[in-house]
């Protein structure tokens, strides 16, 4: 079985990190697209109640969860290069903005909850559109829970280059966050509007 | 063959499903020979004998014709299936409805069959009355389903395929029964606790006498006076929540028209045959006959039990 | 641990307390995946006792008409169990825990990529498993409606709204299942980045055993449709207790929606269902004819393609619907379509075996009577993709026959070949021939007689999960000779259970390669030590062991 001579080649595989989290991405897309069929199917079915039009258009938390991606990779960078209180700096700022992108939701939130009278129970598109955002945003509170998690490893110094490998499979996780905003931003506010 | 076979049709949608059935069983019953001959062939040829030496066969990694052949052929067959398969169901499917056709309503409740003749003025349960159709001259009748409650499915395997019976959504599927007759089915979506019993009967009719049938069900219901009293029990208890009577202050819709009650031969979407006694014990206690059923049990005082059920029984 | 440590140790009768407590400790905190594998497998052998015992309780209910034996809600709980059992707790643990113990070692790995996930997707599955069966118990809940859920296992709303199904049996259904389900993918992440991150030296892709192949499609499978199940069930749960409105059809809401939802997981789940049967089949049938795989390469290409048209077929549990008839056609093609790659399998198995010198261990035996019954079950299949055809028999007992014959007579069958095939790997000692000749002859007489004759009384009109019928439909017999089956399979049952404990302690001892066989998992000793391999082999071909056996005529020559 042993052949030492013949193979001299380096047996190189992916790394196991890499293809667990997009096993992991693959399988919450799924789900995802799941909510995203049931959103679109019942665009314009509901029977009664507030419509699309009561939506007011996120900019601010889209452009403020979008750069929390640009931070996360700086973060990343820096931890591979050793830096470890730009590490800190930036990795915190990514937890600020994701819990600022929150913040910006719950607000959103009261106002259609209170103003508008929307709820989940309230109609169809009440149903599709709490249950859609509200699934990314429970990604994103995960996101948080692990982003934190690290940020406090790294304020209390144990976060070095070494570990950067597995940082970044977990910043896939964050990109990923933000993807499906993407894809939810505009199948609910350019789509179903 | 029992008598809810689908392989005694008598209605065209069963007939072209018939066809298109032997064609494929056939075809299946073919490979089955081949493969499986083959297998027991194998296995019998290729076994270790006793005097093996235990020498390794010739290992064969594959054979590319072989496999070629044996991925084109499936294909073929396939093929030949998809073409039968969709020339049916557009025979089955694409029908537009012809002039003479009979317009019926069916609504599936738990665990119930409601039966509209929009046309015709008629409301009945359980048991569907429809005219015999003349393949020269067809007069085919065309069910309109829908639900009142959770899915259901109407099956009747002699006169066609099943269709479902969906809440918030209507399905059309139509019959043109060509023998005259009584014809079973039953609900064949689960539904609930008393699936086993949604139950269905077609009866197929001469044109005469199914136009005798729309017109006793047309009558007004009957009103005796030696059952006054029964009929003010009817009145003054809730069973006016859940039944209509013809001339009546009920108009309830959760529970079967009781208008021609005694017209059919089961009560309780076949669960028992029609008596008196039968009636009186359904009345009594619905959970001897149908447990579950959401008919609820009346506790009447015997007398009045008796009066009620002596109504019911006068509801021709 | 010493070296003679290995993955399997037997519980000695209760002497000293602490070395007892030790061991079950080791058990429970355990991430190797021999053991983790060995729990899986374990725990679904229990839930199949005990889902056998639910249908039991349905057969001998219809073995004769207007029967009294239970009451339809009771039946109607049984029927629900023992379907969502078969598929979750028992189907699901079984393949991932052989999946789990064989694919290291089949690749020449020491342990999956990631033995901690491991130990978590195994306790999540089992416990939502104990979940789902403290709702006899447990699931008063509201209106007082409760006990186990009698929804039947694909839960079609709105049956299973708040309005129809009261109490909580059905968020017991609901909410055992999401938890195993979040396990299952768990598994199968672990599966695919073992498979891709930790293959030995000199095993591409194209050497990987056929088994190591089939695992990896069926965990990409996973992957992919475990989610649509768990979406919809977030989506049952949000309406049940929020008040959403995603299939409430007073609202607008759509009741054809949760099928879809539903099938999309639920038929690619039938597939990841039988592939890993495919798997044992794949590895057992070489060995015991004596041959090579015939056709390694188009089998790797008949998986794969399977499992992309297995997403394409779903609607074909929904012909009954009331789709457009382009709809219908379009998913009668793809249903048709998906059978080739499949009966090509069944070709290659034939190949595999056609000029070989076959031995009838008990393992061969299972696998012959799984290419006889699956052959039946795939072309009762081609007839259900006929949709007029399917218009008579969805739903009725037909079906019911069509896919136990899938389930038992293909993968059930396979299963049994693997327990008596891998058994003396994983315990050192061999199962005992004989009582698994008995186990195969009364099993394979039982599954015929119970299942054989639904074929009949479904194409005589009987509708499927009906707790009695009245006398007079033609239906009686076939109910009957079917019921009778069930004693045939519970005394098969029986020898299997009694082989496997008389086994444990007394059977004969197996060595390292009891078979003959080719593949890296032989190369061990029985049972392996925690670590599998004292040094990572290296492979040049598909069969390392038969390149050891033969150096003068390696596989390397001929791949």
């Amino acid at each position: 079985m042993s052949e030492p001579a013949s193979h001299a080649a380096v047996w190189e595989l992916p790394d196991r990190g890499r293809v667990g989290i997009f096993g992991v991405i693959i399988a919450e897309s799924a789900i995802f697209l799941i909510f995203v069929v049931a959103y679109l199917y019942y665009i314009g079915k509901s029977l009664s109640g507030p419509l699309p039009d009561v939506l007011e258009t996120p900019i601010l938390a889209s452009i403020v969860l979008l750069s929390s991606s640009v931070t996360i990779s700086l973060a990343v960078r820096a931890l591979r290069r050793g830096q470890r209180g730009a590490f800190v700096l930036w990795w915190g700022l990514t937890f600020a903005l994701g819990a600022a992108f929150l913040g910006l939701t719950a607000v959103e939130w009261q106002r259609l909850i209170y103003d508008r009278g929307l709820t989940i129970a309230t109609n169809l598109f009440g149903t599709s559109y709490y249950s859609l955002v509200g699934l990314h945003a429970s990604h994103v509170i995960v996101g948080l829970v692990m982003l934190g998690t690290v940020l406090c490893l790294g304020l209390f110094g144990h976060m070095r280059s070494e570990h950067a490998e597995r940082t970044e499979v977990l910043s896939y996780y964050w990109h990923f966050v933000d993807g499906v905003w993407v894809v939810v931003f505009t199948v609910v506010y350019v789509i179903g509007r | 063959m029992g008598p809810s076979s689908i392989f005694s049709p008598i209605s065209t949608p069963a007939y072209r499903i018939n066809d298109v059935a032997i064609l494929v069983l056939v075809i299946s019953l073919g490979i089955f020979m081949v493969v499986a001959g083959l297998l027991a062939f194998a296995v019998v040829r290729f076994r270790r004998l006793r005097a093996d030496d235990d020498s390794e066969p010739p290992q064969v990694y594959g054979s590319d014709p072989i496999e070629f052949a044996w991925t084109v052929a499936p294909f073929l067959i396939v093929f030949v299936l998809a073409l039968a398969t969709t020339r049916t169901i557009y025979e089955v499917q694409a029908v537009t409805k012809p002039p003479g056709a009979l317009d019926v309503s069916v609504i599936g409740h738990q665990w119930w069959w409601e039966f509209r003749y929009p046309d015709l003025g008629v409301v009945t349960a359980n048991e569907l009355h429809v005219p015999v159709s003349d393949p020269a001259d067809p007069t085919p009748t065309f069910l309109r389903l829908e639900s009142a409650d959770v899915v259901h499915s109407f099956w009747v395997p002699q006169l066609a395929g099943k269709t479902d019976v969906i809440p918030n959504r209507v399905n059309e599927m139509w019959i043109d029964p060509q023998a005259a007759g009584l014809y079973l089915g039953q609900c064949a979506e689960f539904c609930g606790t008393q699936h086993a019993r949604m139950l269905l009967r077609v009866y197929v009719h001469p044109r005469a006498e199914f136009d005798a049938w729309i017109a006793t069900q047309k009558a007004a219901a009957v009103q005796e006076n030696s059952v006054a009293a029964g009929r003010r029990v009817f009145e003054t208890t809730a069973c006016v929540n859940c039944h209509s009577v013809d001339g009546t202050i009920a108009t309830g819709r959760f529970g079967p028209d009781l208008t021609h009650l005694m017209s059919r031969d089961t009560i309780a979407a076949g669960a028992a045959r029609n008596t008196v006694e039968n009636l009186r014990l359904w009345v009594d206690q619905p959970d001897a006959i149908k447990p579950g059923a959401l008919m609820p049990a009346m506790k009447l005082e015997h007398e009045d039990l008796d009066q009620l059920v002596a109504y019911l029984a006068s509801l021709r | 641990m010493s070296t003679t440590q290995d993955s399997l140790t037997l519980s000695r009768p209760a002497g000293v307390s602490l070395p007892l407590l030790g061991r079950l400790h080791g058990w429970v905190v355990t991430v190797d995946h021999k053991r983790l594998g060995l729990m899986y497998i374990a725990s679904g052998l229990v839930f199949f006792v005990v889902a056998g015992l639910e249908a039991s309780v349905m057969r001998f209910q219809l073995a004769v008409p207007n029967n009294d034996f239970v009451s339809p809600q009771v039946f109607n709980r049984m029927m629900t169990l023992h379907g969502t059992t078969m598929v979750f707790f028992v189907g699901m643990p079984i393949l991932l825990g052989f999946g789990n113990y064989l694919v290291p070692l089949m690749i020449g790995a020491r342990d999956m990529a990631f033995p901690r996930l491991n130990a978590f997707s195994f306790w999540l599955s089992l416990f939502g498993g104990l979940l789902l069966y403290f709702s006899f118990i447990g699931a008063e809940g509201l209106y007082g409606g409760g006990s186990a859920p009698d929804v039947g296992w694909f839960a079609y709303a709105p049956l299973t709204s708040r309005a129809f199904s009261r109490g909580n049996s059905t968020d017991y259904w609901t909410l055992g299942l999401l938890v195993s389900g979040i396990g299952s993918i768990g598994t199968a992440v672990n599966l695919i980045a073992t498979t891709l991150s930790m293959r030995c030296p000199g095993m591409s892709l194209t050497k990987m055993p056929l088994f190591v192949w089939l695992y990896f499609v069926v965990a990409c499978q996973i992957l992919i449709v475990i989610s649509p199940l768990t979406a919809a069930q977030i989506m049952l749960l949000l309406d049940r207790f929020l008040g959403a409105h995603f299939f409430d059809t007073q609202a607008g809401g759509s009741a054809v929606l949760w099928q879809h939802f539903f099938w999309i997981f639920g038929h690619p789940e039938v597939y990841v269902l039988i592939l890993p049967g495919f798997a044992f089949a794949s590895e057992i049938i070489p060995v015991f004819s004596r041959k090579v795989i015939f056709g390694y390469p188009i089998m790797v290409a008949a998986t794969v393609s399977i499992g992309f048209v297995s997403l394409s077929v779903w609607a074909h549990h929904m012909f009954a619907v009331g789709m457009a008839p382009a709809s219908n056609t379009f998913f009668a093609f793809s249903t048709m379509i998906i059978a080739v790659p499949t009966g090509i399998k069944i070709f290659n198995w034939l190949g595999t075996i056609w000029g070989g010198k076959i031995r009838f261990h008990a393992p061969m035996l299972f696998c012959i009577g799984f290419l006889f019954q699956f052959l039946c079950a795939g072309l009762t299949g081609i007839m259900l993709a006929v949709v007029p055809f399917d218009w008579q028999l969805t739903d009725s007992y037909f079906v019911v026959a069509h896919f136990h014959y899938v389930l038992i007579g293909g993968l059930l069958f396979t299963i049994f070949a693997a327990l008596y095939y891998w058994f003396p790997k994983a315990t050192g000692r061999m199962l005992d021939g004989r009582l698994g000749r008995w186990h195969f002859w009364l099993f394979t007489i039982g599954f015929n007689l119970t299942f054989g004759p639904q074929h009949i009384s479904g194409i005589l009109g009987m509708p499927r999960r009906i707790y009695t019928y009245d006398a007079g439909r033609g239906w009686e017999i076939y109910n009957l000779v079917s019921s009778i089956g069930v004693l045939f399979q519970a005394a098969g049952v029986l020898f299997l259970l009694w082989n496997i404990a008389r086994s444990l302690r007394r059977g004969a001892i197996a060595g390292g390669d009891p078979w003959d066989a080719w593949t890296l998992e032989w190369s061990t000793t029985s049972p392996p030590p925690e670590y599998n391999f004292a040094e990572v082999p290296t492979v040049r071909s598909r069969r390392p062991l038969w390149d050891l056996k033969h150096p003068h005529d390696p596989d390397w020559k001929y791949e």
